[in-house]
């Protein structure tokens, strides 16, 4: 994807080049940690109002690249777009338009629900008035408002996900990404959190990446990309990534495809 | 729904959206350092205890003889209390920036950086509310010093209070430069061995510099060119509502460069990459 520079824009219009790029573009990108390899090119699209899975066993590279959609690290090769605006080049513009939901928790325990999701509405500059109607809202929305007042510490695990999720919605973004989101969490609430964000795809027309190693989390409909030792082995509907394996299910094509690249080496 | 509205798609922050953050960041720290009780008394009695017993028993050992700012004959406790008030603020500033480079503050640091703010200016919120948080510190402490017959002119707790958000940034950002540039200094211990305890004796905190001299004259040079002595001598004179010019743009100079390089320097990988490589995903 080379696309000649965005020309700038009166301020305050729609942007056409935006309005048209894919919700989360990968575009070749690598990553070190010194000589060990952590990503190697990779590429893939998320398009807005689509649920794409990222699967992959755990030390794939599936938070490295987070951290990278996030700004964590510096991008070393290649390119991330947000809706076209280039992460290094106008991370502002992308961040706006991104939710995240980290793997560990980030809340503060000490804090009460409304306090946190207001500091998160504070550092997207929402006003004060504006940020608490919105946390009402969310609030509402994940059946937490009774306990809008309670330290974070006093929630349950899929409580606190769920809080994290609304967090991560509190500036509107048209993208989110989950990391791993239902790890340690009970079937319950693991369905619970599966329902709610496919419902923002479906409702809202969100794009969402969900990072998984959990095959029974992914639906036929999905998009499905297959991370492993850094590489992508596949991408693409579901059903088709399944039946390009030659498998019957999502399970046996992961196994097909990571097991063809995993004998040679010794195994993983 | 896909598409991107106007709001969306336009460029820069407006200048309320720069203050709400601020707020938020400042609002934030305050309300996690009320619910840090240990850490709130940790931060007093340090200071007490060099008040309450150190200063007593030296008081018959050094005599201090008139020097400015002070007018009269003082006792020892009134001359080492603005070296005390800038030890709350070394301590607090590095132990925030250190807790924002490595694991303790990791999980906020990553909501903090996801703002779509500039990061420059997240870094300078942070180190902020840092300071705004050792105010706290050093008005508590003032309040149980004065008890202790340590009472400045009234007027000087107000004229105190812009020399110590000097102070107190430049100290935090030495602090987020050092944890940022050396990557020994991992754990607390070791930042009090190399900079707090080096930093806090080799200045004007615990004595005039003049008896320092009359000792070592090479010392004394090192404690003129310790920015915490210039620091500790800003707040001193502001305390009694004078200003120190020299200390006062040694200390505005220091915390310019060491802000910006602080905010050059940092690099949030540092903290997450330790876990990284080594323990496969963070």
């Amino acid at each position: 994807m080379t696309s000649p520079a965005p020309i700038p824009e009166p301020q305050g219009a729609p942007r056409p080049a935006a309005a048209t790029a894919p919700a989360l573009s990968i575009d070749g990108v690598s990553h070190a940690y010194g000589p060990r390899r952590a990503l190697i090119d990779v590429s893939f699209n998320v398009q807005p109002a689509s649920f794409t899975a990222l699967l992959g066993l755990n030390g794939a590279g599936k938070s490295t690249l987070f951290s990278l959609i996030t700004r964590l690290f510096g991008i070393q090769s290649g390119r991330v777009g947000i809706f076209g605006h280039d992460i290094s080049k106008s991370p502002g513009e992308a961040l706006r338009l991104l939710g995240v939901v980290f793997q560990p928790r980030t809340l503060d325990l000490d804090l009460s629900l409304t306090q946190n999701l207001l500091y998160h509405a504070a550092l997207h500059g929402i006003g004060r008035s504006d940020a608490a109607a919105r946390s009402a809202e969310l609030l509402g929305r994940i059946g937490l408002e009774e306990r809008a007042g309670s330290k974070v510490r006093d929630l349950s695990g899929g409580q606190m996900r769920r809080l994290e999720i609304a967090r991560a919605l509190l500036h509107r973004p048209r993208l989110l990404l989950l990391d791993e989101p239902t790890v340690g969490l009970d079937v319950k609430a693991r369905a619970d959190i599966i329902g709610q964000v496919r419902q923002l795809v479906t409702e809202q027309g969100i794009g969402v990446l969900w990072a998984t190693h959990l095959f029974d989390e992914i639906m036929p409909s999905d998009d499905l990309v297959v991370l492993h030792q850094g590489k992508v082995l596949a991408r693409g509907p579901m059903s088709r990534v399944v039946t390009e394996a030659g498998a019957q299910d999502v399970n046996t094509a992961f196994m097909r495809l990571t097991g063809a690249q995993t004998m040679p080496g010794g195994g993983a | 729904m896909s598409s991107i509205t106007a709001r969306e798609a336009r460029r820069g922050f407006s200048f309320a959206e720069y203050m709400t953050c601020l707020t938020g960041i400042v609002w934030r720290e305050g309300l996690r350092f009320l619910h840090q009780r240990e850490r709130f008394v940790s931060a007093l009695v340090r200071p007490l205890v060099w008040l309450f017993i150190f200063a007593a028993g030296f008081r018959q050992v050094l005599g201090i003889s008139i020097i400015p700012p002070y007018e009269t004959y003082i006792l020892y406790e009134v001359y080492i209390a603005p070296g005390l008030m800038a030890m709350i603020q070394l301590f607090n500033g590095m132990q925030s920036s250190l807790s924002m480079v490595y694991d303790r503050e990791m999980g906020n640091m990553r909501t903090l950086l996801v703002s779509p703010l500039p990061r420059g200016f997240l870094l300078f919120c942070k180190l902020l509310a840092g300071t705004a948080v050792s105010l706290l510190q050093v008005y508590a402490f003032l309040l149980i010093a004065w008890f202790w017959d340590i009472t400045p002119p009234s007027s000087g707790y107000l004229t105190v209070l812009p020399a110590l958000i000097l102070s107190g940034l430049m100290l935090g950002s030495l602090g987020m430069l050092i944890s940022s540039g050396i990557k020994q200094l991992e754990n607390f211990a070791g930042v009090m061995n190399f900079v707090i305890f080096p930093m806090f004796f080799a200045s004007s905190a615990l004595y005039p510099l003049w008896r320092v001299q009359e000792g070592s004259p090479y010392l004394y040079y090192l404690c003129e060119a310790n920015p915490f002595t210039h620091a500790v001598e800003l707040i001193r004179f502001a305390l009694y509502g004078q200003i120190n010019w020299i200390s006062l743009a040694v200390v505005a100079a220091c915390t310019i460069v060491f802000m910006i390089g602080a905010i050059l320097a940092y690099d949030p990988s540092r903290g997450l990459a330790r876990r990284g490589p080594a323990g496969g995903e963070g």
